[in-house]
C-alpha cells in the first residue's frame, strides 16, 4: 500500500519534470509542442551512449543529458520553432508531429529500434524498507533518488521563479508579451533560455526515466500523452498546477495497473477527460485571459 | 421588425436580393474540372484492375479524410482522436458482419450510425475549452477505445486482431474479388455519395455558418445562431463518415484490427488532409492520393523509415507553407504568398 504510494509519486515526480518544459513553453509561448517527447528521448539516448560506450559515470551523466539537450533545444528554438510562435494551433501540432517522427525514425536509424537498458550504479540499486505487516513501505534506492532530485528541482525551479530577476522577467513575459517588451524586458531572449532549459529538464527527466520507463525510438509517442495530459489537467500557468497533475496521474496510473491491471491506462484517460469536461482550463489555471 | 423595416433605405430593398442571389450561389455550381476529376476517377478502377487494393485503399483514406476535413477544415476542431469513429465504425462493421448477417451494405450502415452515435455522445466535450482541451479529449476518447478494445479480446480479437470476417456478395450479386476490384469500385461509389453529401452540406446555410463560426465564435452567437448546436451537428456528420471509412475498411480488407485505432491513423489522416488542402472539398481526395503515393514511393526506398520523409515534409510545409511550397516560382522572391 504504501509502496504502491511511493512508486506512484515517484513516478508522477519523474512526469512532472519530463513535462515541466512542455508546461513552460506552451504557457509562454502559447504554443503546443508535441515533440517534447522528442527531447526527453534524446537525453535518455544521451545518457545510454555516454554510460556504455564511453564509460561515464552515471551521475556525471546526468547533467551532461541535461546540457546536450537544452543546447539542441537551443539551436531547434532559433531555426525552426520561432517562425510558428504566431501561427495557428493546428500548425503548431502538425509541425511538431513532423519534428517527432523525424526523430523518432532517426533515432531507430541511429540507435536500433530495440529497447535500450542501462547498468544503475551499486549504490541506487535495492530497496530500503520500513515499518512492517500491511503498512510495509518498500523504496527502490533508485525511485527515492529520483524523488530526491525531483523534490530539489521542483523547490529550486520554484525559488527561481519566484525571488530572481529572471523569474520575474519570465512571468511578467508569460502575463503578458507585449506589455513585458514595452517594459524593455528582452522578451526574445528569455523564450528562448526558457525553451532551452526547459528542452534541458526533458533531456534530464528522460535519462532519469530510463531505467524505470524504458526507453526504444518509440518513447515521444508512447510518452506523448502523458506529458499533454499533465499540461492540459495542471493548466499551464503556475509550477504548482503541473505538479499536483503530475502527481495525480502517477498515482492513477500506478494504483490503476496494480488493483485493475485489466483496464491499463484506461482510468488515466477517461480521469482526463472527466477533469477537462469540469475545468477546461485546467485544474489550477487563473481563468480563460488566452 | 416592422418599425426597423420602414427605416432602412428604401432603394436597396428591391435590388439587393436579385443580385446577391447568383452571387451567393456561385460557389456551389459544379465546375467543368470537377465533372472531370470524377469522370477521370470512376474509370480507374477500369483502367487499372490490377491496382484495385491501393485504389481501394486510398478511396477509403480519402473518405476518412474528408470526414476530417468537415470537422476541422470548415468547423475549425483541431482533433487528434479521429481515428475513434473510424475504429468503431471498422470494429462495428467487422463484428456485424461475424455475428449477424453479413451483408456490406447493412454493415455500413451499422458503422455509419456507430460512428455517428460516438460522435454525438462525444460532442458536448468539444465544444467547451481551448485547442488544447478539445486535442486532449479527442485524443483521449481515441485512446479509451484503443483501450478497451485491447482489453476486450475475446470479443474484438485484442492484438491479434478479429479474423474470419467473410462478406456476403455486395448487392447479393458481386463477391469481393481478391484483386480488389469489387471493393475498389464499392468504395469509389461510396465515397462519390459522401462527397455529394458534404458539397451540399458545406453549400447550405449550414456550411455557411460553420466557416462562420470557425473564423469568429462570437460574432456567430451574436447573430443569434446556436454555436454549440452547429458545432455538434457538424461533428456527429464527421464522424458518421469516418464511421463509414471505418466500415469499408474492415469489409474490403475482412479484417479489423488494433490499428483501426491507434494514434498514428489520426496523425495520419490529419496528414494527408493538410497535404491536400483543409477547408476545401477536394482536399481530402487529393491528399489522399498523394499521400498514398508519398507513401509507396518512399517506402519503396526505405521501408523502415518512412516516417522521417513523411515528418521532414510535414516540417517543410508548415515551415514554408503551404502556397509557396507547392509554387516553387516565389521562393526566391521576399513578401509572396505567405
Amino acid at each position: 500500500m504504501l509502496t504502491l504510494l511511493f512508486d506512484g509519486i515517484a513516478y508522477g515526480m519523474l512526469l512532472f519534470v519530463l513535462s515541466l518544459g512542455l508546461a513552460v513553453t506552451m504557457g509562454l509561448m502559447n504554443f503546443i509542442n508535441l515533440a517534447h517527447g522528442a527531447f526527453a528521448m534524446a537525453g535518455g539516448y544521451v545518457l545510454v551512449v555516454l554510460m556504455q560506450r564511453h564509460g561515464w559515470p552515471f551521475l556525471a551523466c546526468l547533467p551532461a543529458a541535461f546540457v546536450v539537450t537544452a543546447l539542441l533545444g537551443a539551436a531547434f528554438e532559433r531555426t525552426l520553432y520561432r517562425p510558428m510562435y504566431k501561427r495557428p494551433h493546428l500548425d503548431q501540432v502538425l509541425f511538431s508531429i513532423g519534428l517527432t517522427f523525424m526523430a523518432v525514425a532517426a533515432v531507430d536509424y541511429v540507435m536500433g529500434s530495440q529497447q535500450v537498458n542501462v547498468q544503475t550504479p551499486e549504490f541506487l540499486r535495492g530497496r530500503i524498507e520500513l515499518g512492517s505487516g500491511d503498512w510495509t513501505l518498500g523504496m527502490g534506492r533508485y525511485r527515492l533518488f529520483i524523488v530526491v532530485v525531483c523534490v530539489a528541482l521542483a523547490l529550486g525551479l520554484q525559488a527561481i521563479l519566484a525571488y530572481t530577476r529572471f523569474g520575474s522577467r519570465l512571468r511578467a513575459a508569460v502575463d503578458d508579451p507585449r506589455v513585458a517588451a514595452g517594459l524593455g524586458i528582452p522578451v526574445d531572449r528569455v523564450f528562448l533560455l526558457t525553451f532551452a532549459f526547459g528542452s534541458g529538464l526533458a533531456g534530464l527527466g528522460g535519462a532519469l526515466g530510463v531505467d524505470v520507463l524504458g526507453l526504444d525510438p518509440s518513447f515521444p509517442f508512447k510518452f506523448m500523452v502523458y506529458f499533454l495530459i499533465v499540461c492540459a489537467v495542471g493548466g499551464t500557468s503556475s509550477i504548482t498546477g503541473p505538479l499536483v497533475a503530475a502527481l495525480v496521474l502517477g498515482l492513477a496510473d500506478v494504483f490503476g495497473k496494480y488493483y485493475l491491471p485489466k483496464l491499463g491506462g484506461f482510468i488515466v484517460y477517461v480521469l482526463m477527460i472527466a477533469i477537462l469536461l469540469w475545468r477546461p482550463q485546467g485544474l489550477f489555471s487563473r481563468g480563460a485571459h488566452k | 421588425m416592422k418599425a426597423t423595416q420602414d427605416t432602412a433605405p428604401k432603394a436597396a430593398q428591391p435590388v439587393a436580393p436579385k443580385a446577391a442571389q447568383p452571387l451567393l450561389l456561385a460557389p456551389s455550381k459544379w465546375r467543368p474540372w470537377e465533372f472531370a476529376l470524377w469522370l477521370t476517377i470512376a474509370v480507374t478502377p477500369f483502367v487499372f484492375p490490377q491496382h484495385g487494393a491501393l485504389i481501394n485503399e486510398i478511396a477509403i483514406l480519402a473518405l476518412f479524410a474528408l470526414s476530417l476535413d468537415m470537422i476541422l477544415g470548415y468547423a475549425g476542431i483541431v482533433s487528434l482522436g479521429h481515428a475513434a469513429f473510424f475504429g468503431l465504425g471498422a470494429y462495428g462493421a467487422a463484428l456485424f458482419a461475424k455475428h449477424v448477417m453479413p451483408d456490406p451494405l447493412v454493415g455500413l450502415v451499422v458503422g455509419i450510425v456507430l460512428g455517428a452515435l460516438l460522435g454525438a455522445l462525444t460532442s458536448p466535450m468539444i465544444v467547451r475549452g481551448t485547442d488544447l482541451t478539445r486535442l486532449m479529449v479527442t485524443m483521449g476518447v481515441a485512446l479509451v477505445l484503443y483501450e478497451l478494445a485491447n482489453q476486450f479480446g475475446e470479443f474484438t480479437g485484442g492484438a491479434d486482431g478479429l479474423q474470419g470476417i467473410v462478406m456476403g456478395p455486395l448487392l447479393g450479386r458481386f463477391e469481393f474479388d481478391l484483386g480488389g476490384r469489387v471493393a475498389s469500385i464499392y468504395s469509389l461509389v461510396v465515397l462519390f455519395i459522401a462527397f455529394l453529401l458534404v458539397r451540399r452540406v458545406v453549400h447550405s446555410p449550414l456550411g455557411v455558418s460553420l466557416e462562420a463560426l470557425r473564423d469568429n465564435r462570437l460574432r456567430v452567437s451574436a447573430l443569434g445562431m446556436s454555436v454549440n448546436g452547429r458545432l455538434a451537428a457538424v461533428y456527429t456528420l464527421g464522424a458518421a463518415l469516418a464511421g463509414a471509412a471505418g466500415a469499408l475498411l474492415a469489409q474490403t480488407t475482412g479484417f479489423a484490427s488494433l490499428d483501426v485505432l491507434d494514434f498514428h491513423r489520426s496523425a495520419d489522416v490529419m496528414t494527408a488532409l493538410i497535404i491536400g488542402g483543409a477547408g476545401w472539398l477536394w482536399g481530402g481526395l487529393v491528399g489522399a492520393i498523394a499521400f498514398k503515393v508519398l507513401h509507396d514511393l518512399i517506402s519503396s526506398v526505405t521501408t523502415q523509415y518512412w516516417t522521417f520523409w513523411i515528418g521532414l515534409f510535414l516540417v517543410l510545409l508548415m515551415l514554408v507553407g503551404r502556397e509557396r511550397l507547392f509554387r516553387p516560382w516565389t521562393w526566391f522572391k521576399r513578401g509572396g504568398a505567405k
